[in-house]
């Protein structure tokens, strides 16, 4: 049961977007270079409202998360797509059915485009191979995220100008990050050097094979960096099993000014949201609207996905491409 | 620097003493000649056969050594003082006379007080404490778990900057083992030292005594003797992941030993220490349900005595500690099963361990090294030698004089020592922190 016939897409030659790691270095600079323009491009451009007329983009999250859900659908509608949203509080998981079975269901109604999150790693993959249309990981476990890898990207290259050669230090809870996983990626790909730091309870094991230099101090990690990369710390890690309390957390690990003076005079601060005041982040540096672009990688995210959904819809044959 | 260590004082108005006429014997320098010590500031300012009192400065109190033994000052590295929460067995103040009776001039103690040492105000409650006694450097350990649960981390590196110089659930193994791994990742993360009691818990719940023929005898529960090597093998796996640094407490079996050499021969960062009565006592001594024979690890059988005195002479057991465990006649005058289990052992610490120097096993250098340079090392303190510019941290023994063991001048405010009319040889004369005389053996000038 196919759901259209698909043609060669030279632009984008995948029929998912389920990681950035089986990404080209080109391939993801064309997923920027497009996301650009849409950045740029007014909300109400027409053309954009055309491109995905009469296609069907399905939000199916089996794990919440209202920003990303949100993000994903404002961009499909930019796009003149009809959109639904399936979120796990009324998801048949629930009641009992298959991830498969639910995916089978859900691809019986023939949607052009899946936007999927799951709390286990490989859940999207697993799906991607059993459904007829394009099918978008919107974070896996703590495997991969890639909009969120392409929309921290893009927030650089429009800050920077560049990634190539730029310095990044990803922080807090790298171990159960599909964000940080995503960024290496990228960035490594991208031709940025990655330095991740933590304490060793929140590494990965050999996530020095991941192409990174390991700090377990924020004094020495954050030396001489471009962009200081936070990540959130879930409050039930931050209660003796991976780190002794916030206090502690926030002392050795919160981004401040003072442990934020070692990087370069200029640097970035970013986080993925949401952000926890007082355990990742001191509010002023989150707040200091000369270095932190958090606000703006949320912007960012509206573009990246409608970049996406773009170039994963180009492959389809029908009546508006 | 530790903020926990007693006060080092240079009083300007202090005057600078010198030890002339001494054998000064201090391991960290292989240091083995007659000469003398000039302490000002209340640190060593010279050292050597030129020290003499003719060269005295015209202002030095002087105090002639009559040609016994100078060495550091010991450094304890596993004390209970029980303070705060069981004054009545032992206070800091009675257990840094014991110390300076004993000629251990610092001092760790374990967080298993009552409240356990496992946040900053506990440690900060010890280092005030310390600072007011000043007899014996003390410093503490904090909890591993909070309340010594074996479940949730400590904040370790606070803990560490306001002095906890290691970490370690004290008397209680850390039973999960994702727990022990992620406060070995988590040590690392700042380099900081842990500290195991090795005994896997489910072997050892309900034992009394080393497992085998005298338990079945007198009819007491055993533990097998494996449930130490078990944990530390368990462990060892973990410290090989995490390249934390871990150092096993008491060692008291001959198969640990195996198991630590092992994993030094490795290049694991691994460290251990036993105390007195598991190379001087079996199993044996609890003979009539001796409860000051009650230990935990508890006495082991004559071989494995053997090869934890063999493993100290050839440099496998790092460190040799008191291990002082006090209790009140309460704890101890029970019936077996039910009674405290642990010794005193900061006044019998020297003379037990001067047994090993005394019957060959080892050289009087490599046996003090155990005691004073090696902890010292090991918990990052500038003490446990004799050099310049090093704390005048001092003891001056007697070295062959023999004497028995009296318990009943003891300092120590609890008296459970199975040590109690033992003829040894080696008696402390005189003990010095940071240069003040802080004991006096009666009889001596």
């Amino acid at each position: 049961m196919s759901a259209e016939a698909r043609t060669p897409n030279p632009f984008f030659p995948h029929r998912h977007l389920l990681g950035i790691e089986g990404l080209s270095a080109a391939e993801i600079e064309r997923l920027l270079d497009l996301s650009n323009r849409y950045a740029d491009m007014s909300k109400d451009d027409s053309t954009a409202r055309a491109l995905l007329r009469g296609r069907t983009v399905m939000n199916v999250f089996f794990e919440n998360s209202t920003r990303t859900q949100t993000s994903f659908e404002l961009a499909a509608k930019r796009l003149g797509a009809d959109v639904t949203n399936m979120s796990v509080g009324t998801s048949s998981i629930k009641k009992g059915e298959t991830l498969l079975d639910t995916a089978m269901t859900l691809n019986a109604m023939r949607p052009d485009v899946m936007v999927v999150r799951h709390s286990d790693s490989g859940a999207i993959n697993l799906l991607s191979q059993k459904v007829d249309g394009a099918v978008i990981n919107a974070g896996d476990g703590r495997h991969e995220h890639p909009t969120q890898a392409l929309l921290d990207a893009l927030t650089i290259r429009r800050r920077l100008g560049k990634l190539q050669g730029l310095l990044v230090a990803i922080c807090g809870d790298i171990l159960h990050s599909r964000v940080a996983r995503s960024n290496i990626h990228l960035l490594t790909k991208m031709g940025a050097r990655v330095r991740v730091i933590a304490p060793i309870t929140l590494l990965p094991s050999n996530i020095d094979r991941m192409g990174v230099e390991v700090f377990t101090d924020m004094r020495k990690g954050l030396k001489d960096v471009d962009i200081v990369m936070m990540l959130r710390l879930q409050l039930e890690r931050m209660q003796g099993a991976y780190v002794p309390s916030v206090r502690e957390y926030f002392h050795f690990f919160g981004l401040d000014y003072e442990k934020l003076s070692v990087a370069k005079p200029n640097a970035l601060i970013m986080h993925p949201g949401p952000m926890n005041r007082g355990v990742e982040i001191d509010s002023e540096v989150a707040d200091d609207i000369n270095r932190s672009v958090i606000r703006e990688q949320v912007e960012m995210g509206v573009a990246v996905r409608m970049a996406c959904l773009d170039a994963l819809t180009r492959g389809i044959v029908g009546q508006n491409r | 620097m530790n903020s926990n260590a007693v006060n080092t004082e240079k009083k300007k108005g202090g005057r600078p003493l010198l030890l002339a006429n001494a054998r000064i014997v201090d391991p960290a320098a292989n240091r083995d000649e007659r000469g003398g010590i000039l302490v000002d500031g209340g640190v060593i300012a010279d050292i050597g056969p030129q020290v003499t009192k003719q060269n005295a400065p015209a202002e030095a109190d002087l105090v002639d050594c009559g040609g016994h033994v100078l060495i550091p000052g010991l450094v304890d590295m596993r004390v209970q003082l029980r303070e705060p929460g069981g004054e009545h067995q032992e206070t800091i103040a009675t257990g840094s006379l014991a110390a300076a009776a004993g000629g251990v001039t610092s001092m760790v103690c374990l967080p298993n007080t009552d409240p356990v040492i496992d946040d900053i105000s506990g440690v900060e409650y010890i280092a005030r404490r310390a600072r007011e006694t000043k007899r014996a450097k003390i410093y503490c350990y904090g909890a591993l778990t909070r309340g010594l649960h074996g479940k949730d981390l400590v904040e370790m590196g606070m803990l560490s900057e306001f002095g906890a110089l290691g970490f370690t659930d004290a008397l209680h193994a850390v039973a999960d083992a994702q727990v022990m791994r992620r406060a070995l990742y988590y040590a690392r993360t700042f380099d900081l030292l842990i500290v195991q009691h090795p005994e896997e818990p489910a072997l050892a719940a309900g034992g009394a005594m080393n497992n085998g023929e005298l338990a079945t005898r007198i009819g007491l529960p055993g533990i097998p003797s494996c449930a130490e090597v078990m944990m530390i093998e368990r462990d060892l796996h973990l410290v090989r992941m995490s390249g934390a640094r871990y150092h096993v407490a008491h060692v008291s079996t001959a198969a640990s030993v195996e198991a630590i050499r092992k994993a030094k021969q490795e290049g694991l960062r691994v460290t251990c220490d036993t105390a007195p009565p598991y190379f001087s006592l079996n199993e044996n001594e609890i003979g009539d349900y001796r409860t000051f024979a009650k230990l935990s690890p508890p006495l082991r059988g004559e071989s494995d005595r053997r090869a934890v005195a063999a493993a100290i002479a050839e440099g496998v057991i790092d460190c040799i500690a008191s291990d002082h465990a006090p209790h009140d006649v309460e704890s101890k005058r029970v019936p077996f099963m039910q009674a405290a289990a642990g010794i005193i052992g900061l006044e019998t610490l020297l003379p037990v361990s001067l047994e090993l120097y005394h019957k060959g096993s080892l050289s009087l250098l490599d046996l003090l090294k155990c005691a004073t340079s090696r902890p010292a090392e090991i918990l990052g303190l500038p003490q446990g030698r004799l050099a310049k510019g090093a704390p005048a941290d001092m003891v001056l023994i007697d070295l062959d004089k023999p004497h028995r063991i009296d318990v009943a001048g003891f300092k120590s405010k609890s008296k459970n020592s199975p040590y109690d009319g033992r003829p040894v040889q080696g008696l402390v004369l005189k003990t010095f922190v940071d240069g003040r005389l802080v004991f006096s053996h009666e009889g001596q000038a």
